[in-house]
């Protein structure tokens, strides 16, 4: 973008954004330490995504403090104003990937005392997971070059998480059905698949937030189509 | 080029191809432009953009200065006003002006109004009463200055005196009121009651406010006009034109990149 005359407000500007990058790197990381948890049973890991969970909440606030600080002294308008409304929801999107991360490593926990683990297809989650935080980097990479192309098609990508979804409760399903013992552990297991699931869900609203920035369009709740064509 | 608004808003001014000349110099180039009858159209742009220059062509305060002339079709309500046989003082009456700094006349409070009334209309003492009152309440400020209306308009303060000179130009019931930097010399304060005055003028009046203030235009008005070198670059609503503008241009200029 284009230098503003006040170079200050470049540099907060420039300095938001990159908090931004940071705090979803930590939660990037916290999704790839709670599925490594998962994949190798390991309670300390697990752990461990839940003590930094605090982390991640903390520097949700300081974001939009210093949100809220740019858009008291500075009235943006335009793109600059689009920034940080994107900015603020992006933050609240990354809070709450960072959440169902913890949701996972406590459910692994759980799984984990309940004995059963190893019975259950829990390595099927592998490719959802990737998925999931594959896609999360590709929104934040998008957000850093503030690349609508890229961002259309995180929103094509988010499709296949939800149908690696379906496919694995179905799955589940005839695993509780052959075993009931397993259902304990079966259900921490659907709501470790809904929180990946739900991690998708976050970084295509990421991606919709950056088409807001670039192009001024709310792409919303619309049909892919219907975004393909708001882009052009 | 977008540059008429495009509801189904009655136009009190419509502007074609106006051109306008300082000598040789030119000012204006070829603008098109509509104003909505009781909005308030806001005109931005860096300094020596024209956009003062547009606001006086609206009235042709120009006709005073030897050399300045503009070419091109303004329409007040259908009639052109850059006709030769078009009379000043009564287009005066129906475009008013208010000015940056206050410009009170050095006369009482009462006269300051009455004065501009007593030009164009012959009022009895009552009927004049009733005028100077109704315009001075008007300009919100009819209860700082009821019990001195024989003082010097120029005992007010500035916010007070611009808001004396707006009362002056409602007075003789314009049509339309332009504004020229009217804050640019007022506190917080006053700016901020000449800002809720504009807003509450254009349920009967249609405002035009030149200013170089970019919040002042994206809080007190309708439509915005954002102005360059002489040329009208984008003119919009002004939600559009502050949330996302259609011209590279505008955007630099709002968002402060203006190089």
């Amino acid at each position: 973008m284009d230098k503003h005359i006040s170079s200050q407000f470049d540099a907060e500007l420039a300095s938001v954004s990159s908090r931004v990058l940071e705090l979803g790197g930590l939660v990037e990381t916290q999704i790839r330490h709670a599925v490594f948890s998962l994949s190798q049973f390991n309670v300390e890991v697990a752990d461990q995504v839940i003590a930094t969970e605090d982390q991640v909440n903390a520097m949700e606030v300081e974001i939009d403090r210093d949100l809220s600080s740019i858009i008291a002294r500075r009235q943006p308008t335009a793109r600059d104003l689009r920034l940080l409304i994107a900015i603020s929801k992006i933050t609240a999107n990354l809070e709450r990937a960072g959440d169902e991360s913890e949701k996972i490593a406590r459910m692994v926990k759980s799984i984990i005392s309940s004995g059963s683990a190893r019975a259950l297809p829990s390595s099927e989650l592998r490719i959802a997971s990737d998925l999931a935080s594959g896609l999360l980097r590709k929104a934040l990479d998008a957000f850093a070059r503030l690349d609508v192309t890229e961002a259309v098609s995180i929103l094509k990508e988010d499709d296949l998480i939800d149908a690696e979804f379906d496919g694995f409760v179905r799955k589940l399903v005839t695993y509780m059905m052959e075993d009931p013992r397993t259902i304990s552990a079966s259900l921490d297991l659907l709501f470790v698949a809904k929180a990946i699931e739900r991690i998708g869900d976050h970084s295509k609203n990421i991606a919709e937030f950056i088409i807001y920035v670039v192009k001024g369009a709310d792409v919303r709740h619309i049909a892919l189509a219907d975004v393909e064509s708001a882009v052009q | 080029m977008p540059n008429t608004n495009n509801t189904n808003l009655k136009n009190a001014i419509e502007i074609r191809n106006l051109n306008f000349y300082y000598g040789t110099f030119k000012g204006l180039s070829d603008v098109n432009l509509n104003i909505a009858e009781n909005k308030v159209t806001a005109f931005i742009g860096p300094s020596g953009c024209g956009k003062s220059t547009l606001l006086r062509t609206l009235n042709r305060m120009y006709s005073l200065y030897p050399g300045q002339r503009a070419e091109g079709e303004i329409k007040l309500y259908g009639e052109d006003i850059l006709s030769k046989s078009q009379d000043l003082n009564l287009l005066r009456a129906q475009v008013g002006m208010v000015f940056q700094k206050p410009t009170p006349f050095p006369m009482s409070i009462y006269d300051n109004i009455a004065f501009g009334v007593r030009l164009y209309e012959n009022l009895s003492r009552s009927d004049m009463d009733d005028r100077v009152e109704w315009a001075l309440t008007k300009a919100a400020i009819f209860n700082e200055v009821k019990d001195k209306l024989g003082q010097s308009g120029l005992s007010l303060s500035g916010g007070q005196q611009q808001r004396l000179c707006i009362a002056r130009s409602v007075a003789v019931k314009p049509k339309v009121i332009l504004l020229d930097e009217p804050t640019s010399a007022l506190d917080p304060i006053s700016t901020a009651k000449v800002e809720e005055l504009v807003s509450e003028l254009k349920a009967d009046y249609t405002v035009a406010i030149v200013t170089h203030n970019m919040q002042q235009a994206a809080r007190v008005s309708d439509f915005t006009a954002y102005m360059y070198l002489g040329e009208l670059i984008e003119f919009g609503e002004t939600d559009q034109i502050f949330m996302k503008p259609a011209r590279q241009e505008t955007e630099d200029y709002i968002t402060g990149r203006f190089g």
